[in-house]
């Protein structure tokens, strides 16, 4: 992969200039949260600090759109929210989450939805430094190799840019004068204290590569009866989770016409009661415990018998968020344990 | 952003007929549904045990096995409960009346692993709604298969599906019917009274493993059922069950109906015994 620099004052500049190649959206504060904002001004955007509250998945797999319009001529599909886009300061994990929802919703049949966000949308990488509670380098995901057009590590004065894709090549072309293709040997041994500073500095570090077999082994354990009389069902773990894909559809007419309206899409979580319910009453995962179990199952074991790697990319958002403590470190100890927490 | 390429959407749904219906039992209706467009009616292929998605505009889709064999093309029959917000609906409308359908989907049953031996079909309730698509399947192919037994238990006689159908298909020579029903107090049933896991004593000595068996109807009737063809020795993965779960798309994106690593929709709804033990709460 092409590997240039770029100095850190050329920045803002830079990245005002991808404009050129669709609207910008970064990681911005609102209502003092942050998260993934259409940009007005450069200035504005977040980009080396803690991570969006909600992954980057909202950009392709948007918490709710309309699929359809409908009349009394019939369905017809809505792309209205497809449109070039550029999104900045993607963190790795971020990245990689995204990868995993490729597996899915590209897989045919495509979701037509989400190939079209994703083949209009360019991804600008940026490297952060762990938070609190991130554990990628455990996930394996703190490194990225692909999903980014451009990707950008910050040292001292200057960027490292990996190219990941041909538009990255047109980006850069754009603005050649910004970039250098003379990464010195200096430049390379600040790069590499600066991984060795950055894996140094994860708080966490957990042994993932058994937990499909504990997985397996544990379906009866008790842990998992501990963890649902905590839970609040309230969803917030999925809602932040950059794995989780399921949603609900749900059909709403026009306030001002009874034949007309929309089929729109919304996100839904397995932590609701309602999430296996069928017609007739039925409900296959009634229990919350059954509900938890399917979550963690996707999240540390299934995901990985389908494609090889599980399904958590390591962000530590279900750590942040959860109000009881139930998160994929929390279960997956007790697990390995064999004993509910000492509280 | 106006997008000018053509996308395949498979979320869209095409537009259909009811032919007609009729009431089978209280709440339960068949209904005839055709494509509209004439060509799609006649080449929309599918097999035994798969299903489509229903929708009507502005209340919702939902998932319905289809009860037709592919075997008598053009018209797919449904057989629905009315129990919840679209099925209201849909037993509103009239012959002739737009709905939308899109599928089929899911995996169907096994056809080429029952070819040549004898069929065992075992349904409960609502269950036989999808098993009558095999079992028209194996009767409109009757040469393709062994002996054919078919076992079905309703509550009650009022409740006893398609027995106008079902009553006729005593009388041929090629198939061996068995009926009951848990409880008669109309004093007019002539068939069994009892749970369908009796109606096994009436089974003559089989060859296990020459024996394919399906089954459907409700999660409590799976583990009785399954015990009488264990004990029968019919080997795990010749026992197909087709099962029901929450459904938003039918193509293994929106996740309700995922098992560990499969979804319902495409790897299933039809899985074999054996696959079922693999999967804590499948059954």
């Amino acid at each position: 992969m092409r590997i240039l620099k770029m100095q850190s004052k050329f920045l803002d500049v830079f990245l005002e200039s991808l404009e050129k190649f669709g609207v910008l959206y970064g990681p911005i504060k609102k209502n003092s949260v942050l998260t993934y904002e259409k940009v007005d001004h450069i200035k504005d955007l977040e980009l080396w600090g803690e991570h969006p509250m909600i992954p980057l998945k909202k950009m392709f797999h948007p918490k709710q759109f309309d699929m359809f319009r409908f009349d009394k001529d019939g369905i017809t599909p809505d792309y209205s929210t497809i449109e070039k886009r550029v999104v900045l300061g993607v963190h790795p994990c971020d990245i990689h989450g995204i990868l995993r929802l490729d597996d899915l919703f590209l897989e045919e049949p495509q979701d037509p939805y989400y190939a079209q966000a994703r083949k209009n949308t360019a991804i600008i990488g940026f490297s952060c430094l762990p938070t609190e509670n991130s554990f990628c380098k455990s996930t394996d995901t703190d490194i990225v190799e692909e999903g980014f057009d451009l990707f950008f590590v910050k040292l001292k004065d200057i960027f490292l840019v990996w190219v990941g894709s041909s538009m990255g090549y047109d980006m850069i072309y754009e603005r050649e004068e910004y970039f250098d293709d003379d990464v010195s040997h200096e430049d390379i041994m600040e790069y590499i204290e600066w991984r060795n500073k950055r894996d140094e500095m994860f708080r966490t570090d957990f042994p993932f590569r058994n937990m499909p077999d504990i997985m397996e082994l544990s379906h009866e354990s008790e842990v998992w009866r501990y963890f649902a009389d905590k839970c609040l069902s309230c969803g917030q773990c999925t809602m932040v989770c950059p794995t989780c894909n399921c949603f609900n559809v749900v059909d709403v007419f026009d306030v001002t016409n009874e034949a007309a309206g929309r089929r729109t899409r919304t996100w839904d979580s397995c932590m609701f009661v309602d999430y296996s319910l069928v017609a007739g009453g039925h409900n296959f995962r009634g229990d919350r415990e059954d509900r938890l179990k399917l979550w963690y199952t996707h999240k540390l074991k299934s995901y990985g018998d389908e494609y090889g790697k599980p399904g958590c990319i390591g962000c530590g958002r279900c750590v942040d968020t959860c109000p009881v403590d139930i998160n994929v470190l929390t279960v997956s100890k007790a697990l390995i344990a064999g004993e509910v927490p000492k509280e | 952003m106006t997008v000018t390429e053509q996308i395949d959407n498979p979320y869209l749904p095409e537009p259909a007929r009811i032919v007609r219906h009729f009431d089978m039992i209280d709440d339960h209706r068949f209904f005839w549904i055709r494509h509209r467009d004439e060509e799609r009616a006649m080449s929309f292929k599918y097999k035994p045990g798969q299903f489509i998605m229903l929708s009507l505009p502005g209340v919702g889709e939902s998932p319905f096995s289809i009860s037709s064999t592919p075997s008598r093309p053009g018209i797919l029959e449904l057989g629905i409960r009315k129990t919840g917000k679209l099925t209201d609906v849909l037993f509103q409308k009239k012959d002739n009346d737009l709905i939308y359908i899109r599928g089929p989907y899911g995996n169907g049953f096994q056809i080429n692993q029952m070819k040549g031996k004898d069929i065992l079909i075992v349904a409960g309730g609502l269950g036989v709604i999808p098993l009558r698509s095999i079992l028209y399947y194996v009767l409109d192919n009757r040469d393709q298969f062994g002996r054919l037994y078919f076992m079905y238990g309703a509550r009650s006689p009022s409740e006893f599906l398609f027995a106008n159908e079902f009553f006729q298909l005593k009388d041929r020579e090629d198939i061996e019917c068995f009926y009951t029903v848990d409880q008669d107090s109309t004093g007019d049933w002539t068939e069994y009274v009892g749970v369908v896991t009796r109606l096994f004593e009436n089974l003559p000595k089989l060859e296990a493993k020459n024996v394919n068996a399906v089954v459907c109807g409700p999660p409590i009737m799976y583990k009785f059922v399954i015990n009488e063809l264990l004990e029968l020795k019919i080997p795990k993965n010749q026992i197909q069950m087709t099962l029901e779960r929450r459904m938003k798309c039918g193509i293994g994106k929106c996740g309700h109906c995922v098992h560990d690593h499969i979804y319902t929709c495409i790897d299933g709804p039809v899985f074999n015994y054996f696959q079922v033990t693999q999967f804590k709460e499948l059954i």
